[in-house]
């Protein structure tokens, strides 16, 4: 008890009394860290519990499932068809090169498609999927999996690609899809938030334009990750939606027959109903099987396909500039009678050519028509007649009629990006475009379809179908849309517009736009006198149907088929006097510089329903070449009327 | 001397066996438990190597621990110098032939366990202290020579440790330090003129501060600065316990452990591993199990007779405190990253050794309480 005492004791208490300060702090603290762990814990547990997911789990796309076309009779001519993959993820193989060589194998690849497949997993990362192969054939598949246990890391893979039953058929309607490229992701939201590798999207066509409706959604796969981003197990899986259907007004049936008529041919054939603008069938010639896209296409057959004089790519039915030929002649003289530059018993003697402004205009009959007035002039296709009206008519009016009846304008407002709006000159665009005067000769070639005017297939169809109808607009469509007015509507409709006086005749005429912009779609009658559209569609009749018309051959004269057209022959290159004297055979010309064949027409004249537009490039003169195709399509359309008509009534809810 | 005071306290083995405080085993054996448990966890749910040393590691000490509390605590009061010198002496050692790993020279290989002299260091300065101001009497404990000699005391540790580079070890004996000599009377205003001396001089300390200590420190103040680098740990911690939510994942579920975004789990984010897979119930009960250790050992002090014994208990008792409350605020994301151990819980086998033998010592107070050492 030495150190006892009072410092002693001192001490002590100093070091209590210190002790006791200290317990209070650490009580304070703990405190504290109670209250951090509650507010971690408890409070922002949600964000933390948030953040934790993020972190574990990673989402894996698979591609979505695309929408399929089906044509006006509910078959696919788009769709989805299966296909036998093999995948490797590199991470997760043991021994990369040995697989490779047993794959090389088993699936007997060439040195040049192992080598491929080899630089592609250079390209990625080592978790990302590599795609041996895009379409195992099912020995190959059922091989590989025979052997599966020996490829460990080898996925052989059900997937779903798209195929176009029809093959050729449909190519330049739909388009195609391929792999999505850099632009496809910056230009299309929707295939960036979609995308997957080796993602498929529209390229061209409809399968472009539908693209955001087609795409589908994604399923998705769930996967638990570790911090290195290795999976480590399936947390779930979610089914992804297919894209939607896609229905086309064409009929599958005249789609095929189009093809057929234009085999070895290049050129197109458009048919369309007068009164809904239902397309009921759009081909362009030569095509090729956009199936060959499907895994890339091989450079053998692309480069057949590029290369082919006859440009299989061009959709020539919408992005084909031609002269129209003749078959402007009906709007020709349409234009003259409603601005009663003539009338119908104006007269003119054919002579076989016209001298005028110092240059001698040819008809295409050297001998000469004779005396012919407007009837005979459409039925023969008289050309000196024409340069007569015309030259009286002046280009500018004619402008004006051209382009309410559709030429100079897209048929399809934004369907098809390659859709070209073609030309219909008049003086202010020559003075703007080229910077020269309106030479009144380029009046008398511009009546007959030559010159500078420039039209699409479709566009003439259009032209015919408005003319047909009576003189309505209509309004050209592709897909079946369940707002469409029904057939009877719109029957209602263009009489009502008969109703609106020609008092303002500028507020009758309205652009296009204006129609568009209005929502409501108007059938506006696009004449002032109906008498003048009567004339000239009875005058065409005339043409297909009455001796001497310029298609008379091509007539059917069964009442039930029985159609009026009206026939063009296109000159490509302007006839020297030398090639004029010696008047050769189409054969004998050099193909490039042959003829181009028109033949519009439409049926049954009776009761007229639907317009074509037939154009065979280099096919020589419309009578011969184009009118004997429309014939044999003619009687095929009318045939499918029936069918068509029991679909049209399910297809609409309306009224 | 000596023999003169041993006159009627030779207890009996089971006098001594009845006097252990059985709280204080029930409060280290369940963290023991659970501590081989959250081991078990960082292993995958396997008992492999982590979990199997740290096994081994705690029954050994476990069983040294009670061993050691037989002891008088004489024996620790006489040998309290030479403990430090050793300890000091390894120290030495290490900076000098110690083994590096991760960038820091800390170990030094004793063939049968590589040490980590530091840990030992930190239980040895307070016993150091308990010896030397055990005898000093109150009047002359701001005494010109006690201060500066217990500065060197402390400061030469400090400097080795620091130079290792370990600055969280140091730190940590740095704060037990001077809590003792402020527990031993030293006066007040000492601590508040160092305080400011510190804080003063602290720009030109993290001038000197090695890249990565400065990148910590700045890490601390915004861990999005650096989310992939330093930050990392912090975040991924954060996460993990606010992720854990009141009830936890579940034992062997912690998402953020088990698929590795978890750095150090085993070591330094032992906690941050319990609180994910156990919630903020489990944490709780954790903090109180500490709360209870640590408050048996101030009591177990402030029951003894002799000032050496309350001294040690006061100071490890705050110790322990102090590495509990840093290791969490830390994972926590309270303070920066620096590596300080959860006391039982972390992998580490000479922080467990440390841990034991600072137990063992309390025990002896425990059982000797009644004794005076003179």
């Amino acid at each position: 008890m030495f150190d006892g005492g009072d410092s002693n004791v001192r001490k002590f208490n100093t070091v209590n009394r210190r002790v006791f300060i200290l317990k209070i702090a650490k009580g304070i603290i703990f405190t504290g860290i109670v209250a951090r762990l509650f507010s971690l814990q408890i409070t922002e547990n949600k964000k933390y519990l948030t953040l934790s997911d993020k972190n574990r789990l990673r989402e894996w796309r698979l591609p979505p499932v695309r929408g399929e076309f089906e044509d006006y009779f509910g078959n696919v001519v788009a769709g989805n068809t299966k296909v036998y993959q093999l995948h490797v993820v590199p991470e997760q193989v043991e021994d990369f090169k040995y697989l490779m060589v047993r794959l090389k194998n088993i699936l007997s690849l060439s040195d040049k498609q192992f080598s491929k497949i080899v630089k592609k997993k250079k390209q990625q990362k080592p978790w990302e999927t590599l795609i041996i192969s895009e379409s195992l054939t099912w020995d190959q598949f059922s091989k590989v999996n025979f052997y599966l246990h020996e490829l460990s890391g080898a996925k052989p893979v059900l997937s779903v690609a798209r195929s176009y039953p029809y093959k050729a058929n449909y190519t330049h309607v739909l388009g195609y899809v391929a792999q999505a490229s850099e632009s496809d992701l910056l230009e299309n939201e929707e295939i960036k938030n979609k995308h997957v590798p080796g993602l498929r999207v529209g390229k061209t066509g409809l399968e472009k334009t539908f693209e955001n409706s087609l795409i589908g959604t994604n399923s998705v796969k769930r996967y638990e990750v570790n911090a290195f981003g290795k999976r480590i197990n399936q947390v779930d899986f979610k089914e992804g939606e297919k894209g939607q259907k896609v229905k086309l007004t064409i009929d599958t049936e005249i789609q095929k027959l189009c093809n057929e008529l234009l085999a070895e041919k290049s050129g197109s054939i458009s048919v369309m109903d007068i009164y809904t603008g239902e397309i009921v069938a759009m081909h362009s010639s030569p095509s090729f099987d956009p199936n060959l896209f499907m895994y890339g296409i091989s450079y053998k057959d692309w480069d057949l396909i590029r290369k082919n004089p006859l440009k299989p790519l061009i959709n020539k039915t919408i992005s084909g500039l031609y002269s129209p030929g003749s078959t402007i002649k009906p709007i020709v003289a349409l234009s003259a009678l409603e601005n009663d530059v003539i009338s119908t018993k104006f007269k003119v003697n054919c002579t076989g050519k016209m001298e005028m402004y110092g240059q001698t205009y040819h008809c295409w009959k050297k001998k000469g028509h004779g005396i012919v007035d407007l009837r005979d002039a459409l039925k023969q296709s008289c050309d000196t007649y024409f340069y007569e009206m015309s030259r009286r008519l002046g280009v500018d009016r004619l402008n004006i009629t051209a382009k309410r009846f559709g030429l100079g304008n897209t048929v399809f407002k934004n369907l098809y990006s390659e859709e070209k709006k073609g030309l219909v000159p008049s003086t202010k665009w020559k003075k703007n475009a080229l910077g020269k005067g309106w030479v009144l000769g380029e009046t008398l070639i511009t009546g007959i379809g030559q010159g500078y005017i420039q039209t699409t297939p479709l566009q003439l169809c259009l032209m015919t179908a408005q003319l047909a109808n009576g003189g309505f607009k209509i309004f050209p469509r592709i897909t079946v849309d369940k707002n469409q007015e029904s057939l009877e509507k719109i029957k209602y409709k263009m009489k009502e517009s008969l109703k609106i006086t020609n008092e303002n005749s500028s507020s009758l005429i309205r652009s296009a736009e204006e129609i568009f912009s209005t929502g409501e779609k108007e059938y506006n009658k696009l004449f002032r006198n109906q008498e003048n559209i009567k004339f000239v569609l009875e005058a065409m009749s005339a043409s297909t149907n009455e001796v001497r018309g310029t298609s008379y051959r091509s007539r059917i004269d069964d009442p039930k088929y029985r159609f009026a057209g009206k026939t063009g022959t296109a000159q490509v290159k302007k006839i020297t006097k030398l090639q004029r004297e010696l008047d050769l055979d189409t054969a004998q010309i050099p193909y490039e510089e042959r003829d181009h064949a028109w033949y519009v027409a439409f049926g049954p004249y009776k009761d007229p329903r639907y317009a074509l537009c037939v154009l065979v490039e280099h096919g020589g003169s419309g009578s011969a070449t184009a009118a004997p195709l429309a014939k044999k399509l003619m009687k095929k359309i009318i045939d499918r009327h029936k069918e068509r008509e029991k679909i049209r009534k399910n297809n609409l809810v309306d009224i | 001397m000596f023999e003169q005071s041993s006159y009627s306290e030779q207890y009996t083995f089971f006098q001594k066996l009845r006097s252990f405080d059985f709280v204080l085993i029930f409060c280290v054996l369940c963290l023991g438990i659970i501590s081989n448990f959250s081991m078990y966890s960082t292993d995958g749910g396997e008992f492999l190597y982590h979990s199997k040393s740290h096994f081994i590691r705690f029954v050994t000490f476990f069983s040294m621990m009670i061993f050691l509390s037989f002891f008088n605590l004489r024996f620790w009061h006489s040998t309290a110098y030479l403990f430090y010198t050793i300890t000091l002496g390894f120290l030495i050692w290490a900076s000098m032939y110690g083994v590096t790993a991760s960038g820091s020279q800390r170990w030094i290989n004793l063939y049968f366990i590589n040490l980590q002299p530091s840990e030992l260091m930190k239980i040895a300065i307070i016993v150091c202290f308990a010896r030397y101001f055990h005898r000093e009497q109150m009047s002359n404990i701001n005494s010109f020579k006690n201060i500066i000699l217990s500065m060197a005391i402390l400061l030469l540790p400090i400097l080795l440790v620091v130079s290792q580079p370990d600055l969280g070890t140091s730190i940590l004996i740095a704060i037990s330090g001077v809590i003792v000599l402020w527990l031993a009377g030293f006066n007040i205003k000492y601590f508040i003129y160092s305080g400011l001396t510190l804080i003063i001089s602290l720009p030109f300390v993290i001038s000197m501060l090695k890249p990565y200590q400065k990148q910590r420190v700045l890490t601390f103040f915004n861990p999005d600065r650096d989310p992939l680098g330093a930050g990392y740990q912090i975040i991924q911690s954060k996460i993990a316990v606010g992720s854990g939510g009141l009830t936890g994942k579940g034992f062997l579920k912690g998402t953020q452990s088990y698929l590795e975004f978890l750095p150090e789990k085993h070591t330094d984010f032992i906690f941050t591993l319990f609180s994910e897979e156990h919630g903020f119930i489990g944490s709780v009960i954790l903090l109180i199990l500490y709360g209870i250790l640590i408050f048996r050992i101030l009591n177990i002090g402030s029951h003894s007779r002799s000032f050496f014994g309350k001294l040690f208990c006061y100071g490890f008792g705050s110790a322990i405190f102090v590495y509990v409350a840093v290791n969490m605020s830390m994972v926590l994301g309270l303070l920066p990253i620096v590596g300080s151990p959860l006391p039982i819980m972390s992998y580490g086998g000479s922080s467990m050794l440390a841990t034991m033998i600072g137990l063992s010592i309390v025990m002896s107070t425990k059982i000797h309480s009644k004794q005076i050492i003179h």
